[in-house]
C-alpha cells in the first residue's frame, strides 16, 4: 500500500517536471535545457524566463488549484461529478472577475488583488446559492440535482456576463477568449497574484484530508466519528472557492480539470484524501501545462483557448462517469 | 454510565420523542423497541447528539454530554447509524481505520501501534479481515454492515449506540454480531443502546428493553416485563402470541396470522384404524398434541398419531433410531407424526367415543399390565424399565388452552389409576394396588376448533368426559388383555 502511494508521488512529480520542461522548451522557438542557467543567448533566455516560464507556471498553478478544489468538492458532496465548473462556481467567479475588469474596480490597499478577491466572493456566493437551492429541491443532494442546479446557475451567470459585456461595448473577441479560459499573455504578476491563494487554499484542504475521508460516509457518520462537521464543511468550501476564484481571476473559466484529474487519480490510487488531494494537485498542474502546450502548438501560429482542449478531454470523461454511476446504481 | 433524563426531541421544533428517561449501567445492553414511526431513531439521534434535544439532558459518566467536544464524544461513544450508500468506494481497511479518527492529532500522520491494533482486532471480531483490501462496493449489504460495526468497534469507546445492527444480515451473521456485542458488553464493559426491529432478538440479547409508542415510553424493564402478549399486540397493532424460549429464560413472540379458522372435522372412534402393526389416526388438519410418546413427544402439531405394536424383546436403547427408520419405511412424515410403542397386540385396543352436549372425545387405550407398578412404592425396587405399557390417547373435539391440556393429562392419569384399582392390578413386588406401569404413555390431542375450553379439570364438561372415558376404556382394554393372556395359556 505504502509503495503504491510512494510510486504515485514520484511519478506525478516527474511528470510535472517533464511537462514544465516541455512547456518552456517547445514552441515557435525551440529552447534547449541549458538556457535555464546559460544567458548567452539573450533572446532565448528572455523568451524562457519572461514569456514561457510565467505562462507555464501560471498554467500549473491554475491546474493544481482546480484539481485539488475538484477533489475536495467531490469528497465533501459525495458526488463524483462535482467540480468548480460543473457546480457553476467558475461562472460565479467569472462574474466577479468580469465585474472587476469592466468596471475597473480597485479597492484601496489591496490594488491588484481586487480581481482575485472579487472572483472569490463571486465563487463563494455562487457555491452557497447552488448548495442551498439544490438542498431545497432535494435534501439528499442527489448527483443529478446538484449538477442540474449548477447548469441553471451557470446559464444565468453567463447571461449576466454577456449582458455586462454588451453594455460596455468592448471588442468581443478577447473577452470570449478569456471566457473560454486562457493563460496566454500573462506574466509574473499573474503568478504572484495567484500563488498565495494556491498555497493557502491547498494547505487548508490538505489539513482537512482526514475529515474529508470521514465526510465521504455522510455528515451524520462523520460527526459520530468525531468530525466537527460544520467547521470542516465551512473551511473546505471556503478553501475550494478561494482556489477557484483565484484560478478564474487569472485565466478565466477552464472547465473539467477539477473533474477529470481527481477521477483519474482515484481510479489509480483509490479515494483516500490523504493522498488523493496532493496527487490531484500535482497532476492537475501537469495536465494544464500540457493542455496549454497543445493549445498553442496544435494549429500554430493560431492559439486555441485552453478551455477548448480541456473540454475536449473533460466532456467525454464526464459522460463516462455519469454512465458508470448510473449503471452502478441500476445493477 | 449513560443516563437520559426527560428527553424530548424532534425536527423543526416538533417533538417526536417525548419525555423519555432511562439509565444504562456499564456492561449492560438496552434494546429500544417500537413500531415504525414510534421515534426509535429520533431517540437514538437525541442521545448521540445529532439531533439536539428540545428538553432534557443526556449524561455520560455523570457528565452532561453537551460539555464534551465532538472528538472527545467520539472517544466515549461510537454510533452505528442505518446503512446508507456512499459515493466513493474505499477499501475495507481504510473504512475501518476511520474509526480511529478521534485519536489522530497533528499535521502529519500520527498512526500508532495502538491504532493499528484496534483496527485489526475489530476486523477479526467482525470476521472481515479476509476482505481487508477489498473495495466496499463489492461487498454485500450484510458485509458492509459488518465493516461499519468494525469501524464503530475500532473507535474503542465505552458506549455503543446501534440502529438496527442486524439489518441486512442473515441469521448466522445476526447471531455472530449480536454475540459479539453481548461479549463486548459482558467482557469489556461496553455499554450498549440498540434499536431492534426484531422483538425476539431484543429479548434474547438485551438486559433491559424500552418500548416506545408515539415517542413515549410504554414499557421499560427486563424483557419478561416488556414482552407481554397484550402489550406487544396493542403497541404494534398486530396479533401476537408469546411463548417461552426453549433454552433461555427470555420471552419470545410469534405472529398470529389473521386467517379464518378452518373447520376441522370431528374425530370419532371410526377414524381410528387398527392394523396388525399399528393403530393409526390420520386427520385432514393437524391436531395440537401434548404427549409423552417415543417419537415427537412434547407439545406440537401433528396430523398422524400411531400406536405401534412391537416385539417385547426390543432393544430399548435404540428405540428412537428404530422408530425413525420405521416411519421412513412406512412412508410417514417424520415431522408430522407422533408415535407410541407397545408390546400389546393392536387388536386388543379399546377405542370408544364419548360425548356430551357441547363436546365429544375419543379415547384409545392399549393396556399391557404385566409389569404394573405402584408408583408410591417403586423406590423399593431397582430393575430397568421394560416394555409392557398402558398407552392412552384422548382426542378432544374442541379448543383447549395450554392449561386445559395439562389438566386433561392429570384427569386422564387419575382415571387410568382408578381403572387399575378397579381391575385389582397389583405391583408384583409389593403386592399393593398398581398405579400404572413403568413406561406408560399418555397423549392428549385437540382439534383446536370451536369455542375455547379454558379448563379441563375433573368437574368441567370436557373433564367429566375424560374421566369417564379413560376409566371405562381402560377397563375394557385391561379385560381384553387379561382375556388374551388366558387364551394364550389355555
Amino acid at each position: 500500500m505504502i509503495k503504491k502511494y510512494t510510486a504515485a508521488y514520484i511519478v506525478s512529480f516527474a511528470v510535472l517536471l517533464i511537462s514544465i520542461w516541455c512547456g518552456v522548451s517547445i514552441g515557435s522557438v525551440s529552447i534547449p535545457l541549458t538556457t535555464l542557467w546559460d544567458d548567452s543567448d539573450a533572446a532565448a533566455y528572455s523568451i524562457l524566463w519572461n514569456i514561457r516560464m510565467p505562462r507555464v507556471l501560471l498554467a500549473a498553478l491554475v491546474g493544481a488549484s482546480l484539481a485539488i478544489a475538484g477533489a475536495a468538492f467531490q469528497g465533501l458532496l459525495k458526488n463524483p461529478l462535482a467540480d468548480p465548473y460543473t457546480l457553476g462556481i467558475s461562472s460565479g467567479a467569472s462574474v466577479g472577475a468580469v465585474f472587476t475588469i469592466f468596471f475597473s474596480v480597485s479597492l484601496p490597499f489591496i490594488g491588484a488583488f481586487s480581481l482575485p478577491l472579487f472572483s472569490m466572493i463571486g465563487a463563494i456566493i455562487t457555491l452557497i446559492a447552488v448548495l442551498s437551492f439544490a438542498k431545497i429541491v432535494d435534501r439528499s443532494l442527489k448527483m443529478e440535482t446538484l449538477i442540474l442546479t449548477g447548469v441553471i446557475f451557470s446559464s444565468f451567470l453567463s447571461a449576466c456576463i454577456s449582458l455586462m459585456i454588451a453594455l460596455t461595448g468592448e471588442e468581443l473577441r478577447s473577452i470570449i477568449g478569456w471566457l473560454l479560459g486562457s493563460v496566454s499573455m500573462r506574466g509574473w504578476s499573474h503568478v504572484r497574484l495567484i500563488l498565495p491563494f494556491v498555497i493557502a487554499g491547498g494547505l487548508i484542504l490538505w489539513l482537512y484530508r482526514r475529515e474529508l475521508n470521514a465526510l465521504v460516509y455522510g455528515e451524520e457518520r462523520a460527526k459520530y466519528l468525531g468530525v466537527d462537521v460544520r467547521r470542516s464543511k465551512m473551511f473546505i468550501l471556503v478553501a475550494g472557492s478561494v482556489l477557484t476564484g483565484a484560478a478564474v481571476a487569472v485565466s478565466g473559466t477552464i472547465g473539467f480539470v477539477g473533474l477529470v484529474v481527481p477521477h483519474m487519480v482515484r481510479m489509480v490510487i483509490g479515494p483516500d484524501h490523504r493522498h488523493l488531494l496532493v496527487i490531484s494537485f500535482l497532476n492537475g498542474a501537469s495536465l494544464l501545462v500540457i493542455c496549454d502546450l497543445v493549445s498553442r502548438t496544435i494549429i500554430a501560429p493560431t492559439e486555441l483557448p485552453i478551455g477548448v482542449i480541456t473540454a475536449f478531454i473533460g466532456a467525454p470523461v464526464f459522460a463516462y462517469i455519469f454512465l458508470k454511476q448510473r449503471k452502478g446504481r441500476m445493477s | 454510565m449513560l443516563k437520559v433524563e426527560n428527553i424530548s426531541g424532534g425536527y423543526g421544533g416538533v417533538p417526536i420523542v417525548k419525555n423519555v428517561s432511562f439509565k444504562v449501567e456499564k456492561g449492560k445492553i438496552l434494546g429500544i423497541l417500537g413500531p415504525n414511526g414510534s421515534g426509535k431513531t429520533t431517540l437514538l439521534k437525541c442521545i448521540s447528539g445529532s439531533v439536539s434535544p428540545l428538553e432534557g439532558e443526556v449524561h455520560i459518566e455523570e457528565r452532561n454530554m453537551k460539555t464534551y467536544s465532538t472528538k472527545d464524544l467520539a472517544k466515549k461513544m461510537a454510533v452505528l447509524p442505518q446503512l446508507h450508500a456512499n459515493g466513493f468506494s474505499s477499501t475495507v481497511y481504510d473504512a475501518v481505520s476511520l474509526g480511529r479518527y478521534p485519536y489522530q492529532t497533528g499535521f502529519f500522520s500520527s498512526w500508532s501501534e495502538a491504532d493499528e491494533q484496534a483496527v485489526v482486532s475489530a476486523m477479526i471480531q467482525t470476521d472481515i479481515l479476509k476482505y481487508r483490501d477489498t473495495q466496499m462496493e463489492f461487498l454485500s449489504g450484510g458485509e458492509q454492515q459488518r465493516v461499519f460495526i468494525a469501524q464503530a468497534l475500532a473507535q474503542s469507546s465505552q458506549i455503543l449506540l446501534l440502529d438496527e445492527p442486524t439489518n441486512h444480515l442473515d441469521i448466522a451473521h445476526q447471531k455472530q454480531i449480536l454475540d459479539l456485542i453481548r461479549k463486548e458488553a459482558t467482557e469489556c464493559g461496553v455499554t450498549v443502546v440498540s434499536i431492534f426491529h426484531d422483538i425476539n432478538l431484543a429479548s434474547l440479547y438485551c438486559d433491559d428493553l424500552l418500548l416506545l409508542e408515539n415517542g413515549m415510553v410504554k414499557a421499560y424493564g427486563p424483557p419478561h416485563e416488556v414482552v407481554l402478549q397484550e402489550q406487544i399486540s396493542t403497541v404494534y397493532d398486530a396479533q401476537v402470541s408469546t411463548y417461552a424460549h426453549p433454552e433461555m429464560p427470555k420471552p419470545q413472540i410469534t405472529m398470529m396470522p389473521s386467517e379464518q379458522a378452518v373447520r376441522q372435522e370431528t374425530v370419532t372412534a371410526e377414524h381410528i384404524q387398527i392394523l396388525p402393526a399399528y393403530i393409526q389416526l390420520k386427520t385432514d388438519k393437524a391436531l395440537k398434541v401434548i404427549s409423552s410418546a417415543v417419537h415427537n413427544p412434547g407439545m406440537g402439531w401433528y396430523d398422524t398419531l400411531l400406536n405401534r405394536s412391537i416385539a417385547p424383546d426390543i432393544d430399548l436403547a435404540h428405540v428412537k433410531e428404530e422408530a425413525r427408520q420405521f416411519l421412513q419405511e412406512q412412508q410417514f412424515s417424520s415431522t408430522n407424526t407422533v408415535m407410541m410403542l407397545t408390546a400389546v397386540q393392536t387388536n386388543l385396543a379399546a377405542i370408544r367415543s364419548f360425548s356430551h352436549e357441547t363436546c365429544s372425545i375419543v379415547v384409545m387405550v392399549t393396556a399391557g399390565v404385566g409389569n404394573a407398578v405402584d408408583a408410591t412404592r417403586t423406590f423399593e425396587r431397582d430393575d430397568l424399565p421394560h416394555i409392557g405399557t398402558i398407552n392412552t390417547w384422548v382426542i378432544i373435539n374442541g379448543k383447549l388452552t395450554d392449561e386445559a391440556f395439562y389438566q386433561a393429562m392429570i384427569t386422564a392419569t387419575e382415571a387410568k389409576t382408578k381403572a387399575l384399582a378397579e381391575q385389582q392390578i397389583r405391583d408384583s413386588h409389593t403386592g399393593t394396588i398398581a398405579t400404572g406401569t413403568a413406561t406408560d404413555s399418555l397423549l392428549i390431542a385437540a382439534t383446536q376448533y370451536g369455542e375455547e375450553m379454558p379448563y379441563a379439570g375433573p368437574i368441567t364438561a370436557v373433564g367429566k368426559l375424560i374421566g369417564q372415558g379413560v376409566f371405562e376404556t381402560t377397563l375394557t382394554a385391561i379385560e381384553r388383555y387379561k382375556q388374551s393372556k388366558i387364551n394364550e395359556k389355555g
